[in-house]
């Protein structure tokens, strides 16, 4: 059932990356696919898991439940279930649902004959997501590395992270991803005002048109990066925000194990200055 | 495609260069030893560079024990003259002290460090009467401190290490000289100083914290929103400066004493907060009734820019590790160091 009267024209057959026709088809507004079907079972089991640890840990509070990765005795090893063992199924879950979800995304991208942009962007989300849970504790020797799946421990879990090293605003690439985050927000917020104001103009002028934002921008800062371009601006500086968050977080412990301050001693002992 | 003329080219390269450079040289590599301190997944870990642990031990090593000496025969204190505080050992026990402290402290110089070589019982030169005073000082940090030292204890050699000053002490730093004006003056910070782990956090919180007249270092309020705390962020900067200096001495990172998700709350912290808590009440004796009054007898070339004596911090004893010498006790082997004589 088509939400939109216009959708049914979007209801293209083909393009699945696996399973041929078999789950090309669509429930309601939604299209499933190979890859619908995994999300859901990884979903499934996955919110199961939680539901059981939460029972085990006795908290029905969703602030408070909290699925502990394993100690870090167990190294890469397998943890019993109560030891942590729930964390690791549900990791292996939520990465079969995150990924399932990302290629049901390409597969969409295929039939609308759209560039793969929107599943790289997700993936780039995916990608900081394993890098947590999977790349740095794999390069540090225990799974019990790894954050907690929680609202309010997996916060414990960053702040005691962070120190850790004593004061992360020092790490470079966590320097990099803030700034990021930021412009991203900072871009955001200017394109948004922007075409809210070329839509929504006083009672009685009309709809003003990409001419006179290009304009606008050209006045106040002497550069209008257009109306593709700030797209793709938004797109480069969110990825980037993703991406060195990712990096971040590797580099603290595999590559770096005392203070992020300290780190930055090559800088203060360069010949010219020391 | 893009033509780069020469001078780009050539920045850009150096640019990409100098990037590589850093990017490898600066860090270090998997995999760490990682030492889990708290519930499995609250992040209360320590963590290190295995390949650091050579030097840590090399730097760390106990002297070899001299052989006992008898405890019988007649007191020091009525052989020699002028043993004050050392009188109530037997002579061999004197000898032993007196020939062990030589080796902790002054290797080098011997015993005409401290001793006038005709006559040992003369007080002229000032190093006997600070030695004096700090033999006085182990003795009361071994029978008065054990909250913060333990059974484990302290010798001379916890902080000299051979040395007759030990390497890691501190003085008043009111910071560089500054142009008059807007700029005289940095606020003690912003200086990327080792006693602050290289942070632009006040760089001598040894003088507010760790002196006479102790300034608060809990800052943090007890009731939601500002709840009357009066405390501000420029103070907070001073406490958090002290505690880089607490994890510079111990090698150990925040989570070696508290959970940050609440610094204060004592049900929260790793046990050996309390410990902590003990060493800074113990810092403070020590500089203000041992080494802060030396100051008089100390020749001004050995006292710190502003006239102060050399002063007592963590690193002083702790020097890196999380433990003085690793944990390893010498007190065991020289007893007569453990409480003031009768």
């Amino acid at each position: 059932m088509a939400m939109l009267s216009f959708e049914q024209k979007y209801r293209v057959r083909g393009g699945t990356l696996i399973g041929g026709d078999l789950f090309d088809f669509w429930v309601g507004p939604f299209y499933v696919g190979f890859f619908g079907v995994t999300t859901i079972l990884f979903s499934v089991l996955g919110t199961a898991l939680i539901i059981y640890g939460a029972a085990l840990q006795g908290v029905w509070n969703p602030w408070t439940i909290n699925i502990a990765p394993p100690d870090l005795k167990y190294g890469l090893g397998l943890a019993p279930l109560q030891e942590g063992g729930i964390w690791q199924v549900v990791t292996v879950c939520a990465l079969g649902a995150f990924v399932s979800w990302a290629l049901r995304q390409a597969e969409i991208s295929r039939k609308l004959g759209m560039g793969y942009h929107i599943p790289f962007a997700y993936g780039m989300a995916v990608f900081a997501y394993f890098t947590l849970v999977v790349i740095r504790p794999v390069l540090m020797g225990a799974w019990g590395h790894g954050f907690p799946y929680g609202i309010l421990s997996h916060l414990d879990w960053v702040s005691n992270v962070g120190y850790q090293y004593l004061h992360f605003h020092y790490n470079p690439a966590h320097m990099l991803a803030v700034s990021f985050f930021f412009t991203t927000v900072l871009a955001l917020s200017l394109h948004g005002s922007l075409v809210l104001s070329a839509l929504n103009p006083p009672k009685g002028e009309p709809v003003k048109t990409a001419e006179h934002e290009n304009t606008f921008y050209r006045d106040i800062i002497g550069y209008s990066i257009g109306t593709l371009g700030i797209h793709r601006l938004g797109l480069f500086l969110a990825l980037n925000a993703g991406f060195w968050s990712a990096v971040c977080i590797v580099l603290s412990g595999p590559f770096w194990t005392r203070g992020w301050p300290e780190w930055w001693s090559w800088w203060l002992n360069l010949p010219i200055w020391r | 495609m893009i033509r780069l003329n020469l001078g780009t080219t050539i920045g850009l390269g150096v640019a990409v260069l100098a990037g590589l450079g850093v990017a490898l040289t600066t860090f270090e590599r998997p995999r760490p030893l990682a030492v889990q301190q708290g519930f499995r997944g609250t992040g209360m870990d320590q963590l290190y560079n295995p390949r650091l642990f050579d030097a840590v031990a090399a730097a760390n090593v106990v002297p070899t024990p001299l052989p006992a000496a008898p405890a019988t025969g007649p007191r020091a204190g009525q052989v020699y003259r002028n043993v004050q505080v050392l009188g109530h050992l037997s002579v061999g026990e004197l000898a032993r002290t007196m020939v062990a402290m030589t080796a902790w402290v002054a290797p080098q110089q011997g015993c005409n460090y401290c001793h006038v070589g005709a006559n040992f019982a003369d007080d002229s030169l000032y190093t006997k009467v600070v030695s004096r005073r700090m033999l006085q000082m182990v003795m009361h940090i071994n029978s008065e401190q054990q909250a913060h030292v333990g059974a484990t204890g302290v010798t001379c050699y916890t902080c000299h290490r051979g040395q007759p000053v030990p390497a890691n002490t501190w003085s008043e730093n009111p910071g560089p000289m500054r142009a008059a004006g807007f700029s005289a003056s940095n606020a003690g910070q912003n200086l990327a100083d080792p006693v602050v782990g290289g942070t632009s956090l006040p760089f001598d919180p040894f003088s507010a914290f760790l002196n006479t007249a102790p300034a608060d270092i809990r800052v943090q309020g007890q009731a939601p929103l500002a709840g009357g705390n009066s405390h501000s962020i420029k103070q907070t900067e001073w406490t958090y400066g002290l505690m880089m200096h607490f994890s510079q001495a111990l090698g150990v990172n925040c989570t070696f004493c508290h959970n940050s998700r609440s610094f204060s709350s004592w049900e929260e912290s790793n046990p050996r907060r309390g410990i902590a808590w003990h060493g800074i009440r113990m810092v403070r004796d020590l500089n203000v009734n041992y080494v802060g009054p030396l100051q008089s007898v100390i020749p001004a070339a050995h006292r710190g820019p502003g006239g102060d004596a050399l002063k007592v911090n963590c690193t002083t004893c702790h020097q890196g590790a999380y433990r003085p010498l690793l944990g390893a006790s010498m007190l065991q082997d020289y007893p007569q160091l453990a409480r003031p004589g009768p």
